[in-house]
């Protein structure tokens, strides 16, 4: 039972990766930009080489990438190496394939947002469940408001603000790049203290963009609860407020929360990314964008579709530690 | 939409609609706050394009880098923007985008959701499944590729409309089908087909009218992802340069590295422009699924 069911999402993570990896080689193909000539037109501008150099460049690199050959051709070469994890050659740091580049990138990026979705979520669940429970001091009920009134804005325009009040007008926090210009990176204490804290803004941004709604319908979800029987059961049988708040109302409340989480995942990456590049963060979406500015198409085509199999990854994972995480549930 | 009062029988006079509908906003606070900002935010940009000339919004129409004054209340940028001239004319470019996509990917989830709803069996197999495959896959990353595979000359404000609808009718054609789902079971709808109604008749006389509060709330929802999508476009640098879309002077300020040279007043103006937009939609947004869900009305 429980084979079949984890064979059967380990197949539907196969159709999303089909699918996307299928759209990010065709919609390239449809559009009449040719990515290479492009970039060697512009070299040639740059005062590279002549212009019958050119041709022969171009059709050298056609031949390499495999462009000339028919189309089918073409997309079953490319299958395999999305299978192989071969995610091709950046055009414009030329030695470097695109996972080398996300491979520098990733340790940051992973720092990033793994800390921040994990804190939004903590802080956002608990600062909801206090928010609907009636027993809970008024103070601290009132603490999760701002934070609903912020969830329209999203991380990007947080980080904006935060940029001008906090690290422009108050001069508390450097205005970007992970560390100080002349700094060499090393293990040192003050190295890493430095790093870290051109990490909080970011951070900062990434958390106060997403706690809100984490309060929202972790509030929602605690409204329900308390009307339920075995709430009022706990209470007859004489437990403590805190035993209640923890064992009864917060781990029922808490499943929901966690399919919030798999929906979430893609929105808090690409926000992420977005964060990055305007923290000037070394991050993969530092990568992205500058692939953007330099028209470096095989980057692009590389990150977007490593990030659409880690999410859907990350969501099939998710997914399969469920059931431990409520023995009510089955793999069905 | 009944109010429940209890008027004395002798003064019992019919309140006007005007009256009914401000009684529910102020009841329904978050609907009633999010249409008074988007009013707000109308206001300024029908009275700006009325009062401004649009080409000031473009490069070289303004001394550059001027900080805020009284002859420009927001400053002006780097490459002489009078930046109050391009949040008029980028407000107006993002409702554009937003009510554009927004109604295309309503419409075509209506449609999708209705078909594959009412007509079952294999249609609506493949829609279910084209979108549930679809779901997981990063909308964002997917329009990164179609607008990085065009021509940066040839990207309009109509062409950000047409890249975000592509994947934007997934949603709509979910909600829209489980609601159809549930409601062609209802008993109406089987008095209907046994007084010998048809398909079309069914579907429009019968399901559409009562869907209209899940439409309207599936729409606003769609706006305010349009333009969340086309904003986080513009900020990564794939929106139309030239136009001073709110996202892109976020992200030629941020490349200018406005704040390390001090013209702070150059991101800070459409991000709060862009604030106030998301913000009174999320606000709409919460105010009408609780019209459409009554089920969540008056949780808290």
């Amino acid at each position: 039972m429980r084979l079949i069911f984890i064979l059967k999402r380990l197949g539907f993570l196969l159709l999303v990766i089909w699918s996307a990896s299928t759209i990010v080689f065709f919609i390239p193909r449809m559009s009449p930009r040719n990515p290479i000539r492009e970039r060697f037109a512009e070299l040639t501008r740059m005062g590279g080489f002549s212009a019958e150099n050119l041709e022969v460049i171009i059709a050298s690199y056609s031949a390499r990438f495999g462009i000339d050959k028919p189309l089918h051709e073409q997309y079953f070469d490319y299958m395999s190496n999305v299978v192989r994890l071969d995610l091709g050659v950046s055009l414009n740091r030329f030695p470097k394939t695109t996972w080398d580049l996300i491979m520098e990138a990733l340790p940051w990026t992973i720092g990033l947002l793994l800390s921040t979705t994990i804190l939004a979520f903590i802080i956002g669940n608990l600062l909801g469940a206090v928010a609907a429970w009636p027993k809970a001091p008024g103070w601290l009920r009132s603490v999760a408001t701002p934070f609903v009134l912020l969830m329209g804005v999203p991380p990007v325009l947080m980080g904006v603000l935060l940029l001008f009040f906090v690290a422009f007008r108050l001069g508390w926090l450097p205005l970007g790049g992970s560390y100080s210009i002349g700094t060499v990176p090393s293990m040192s204490l003050p190295f890493v203290l430095d790093a870290a804290r051109h990490q909080i803004l970011p951070a900062l941004a990434l958390i106060l963009g997403s706690v809100g709604a984490w309060v929202l319908s972790m509030r929602g979800m605690g409204v329900t609860i308390q009307g339920e029987d075995y709430v009022t059961f706990a209470e007859h049988k004489g437990l403590g407020g805190f035993a209640i708040f923890r064992d009864y109302y917060l781990r029922n409340a808490l499943l929901p929360q966690v399919t919030g989480l798999i929906l979430a995942l893609g929105t808090m990456i690409t926000s992420g990314l977005v964060v990055e590049q305007l923290f000037a963060l070394p991050g993969v979406g530092t990568v992205l964008t500058n692939a953007i500015r330099s028209n470096d198409f095989i980057v692009i085509y590389g990150i977007v579709l490593f990030i659409t199999i880690t999410v859907a990854v990350l969501m099939v994972l998710v997914e399969l530690i469920y059931p431990l995480l409520d023995p009510r549930i089955r793999l069905e | 939409m009944a109010v429940v009062t209890l008027p004395s029988p002798a003064r019992a006079r019919p309140m006007s609609r005007v009256t009914l509908i401000l009684r529910y906003l102020r009841r329904n606070m978050s609907l009633g706050i999010g249409l008074a900002m988007l009013l707000g935010l109308v206001l300024f940009t029908t009275f700006g394009l009325l009062f401004i000339d649009p080409q000031d919004a473009y490069p070289l129409s303004a001394p550059t880098r001027r900080p805020p004054s009284l002859e420009f209340p927001f400053g002006t940028d780097f490459f002489g923007r009078n930046l109050l001239a391009a949040m008029v004319v980028g407000m107006w470019q993002t409702a554009l985008i937003g009510v554009l996509a927004g109604a295309i990917g309503t419409f075509l989830g209506v449609v999708l959701g209705f078909i594959s709803a009412y007509f079952g069996g294999w249609i609506d197999g493949g829609i279910k499944g084209v979108c549930q495959i679809l779901t997981p896959i990063p909308v964002l990353l997917i329009q990164v590729v179609i607008a990085g595979s065009l021509d940066k000359r040839a990207v309009t404000i109509y062409t950000m409309a047409f890249i975000v609808v592509l994947l934007a009718w997934m949603g709509p054609t979910l909600v829209i089908r489980s609601q159809v789902l549930s409601m062609k079971e209802r008993q109406f709808v089987s008095v209907a087909k046994l007084s010998g109604m048809g398909d079309l008749g069914i579907i429009f006389k019968e399901i559409l009218p009562n869907l209209l509060p899940f439409i309207a709330a599936a729409f606003v929802g769609q706006v305010f992802a349009a333009v969340f999508a086309s904003f986080y476009l513009a900020v990564l640098g794939l929106g139309p340069l030239r136009e001073p879309l709110l996202g892109n002077i976020i992200w030629s300020a941020q490349s200018q590295g406005a704040f390390f040279n001090g013209w702070w007043w150059w991101p800070l103006a459409p991000a709060f422009a862009m604030v106030l937009i998301l913000g009174s939609l999320a606000l709409i947004n919460m105010g009408l699924d609780e019209l459409a869900n009554p089920r969540v009305r008056r949780s808290e």
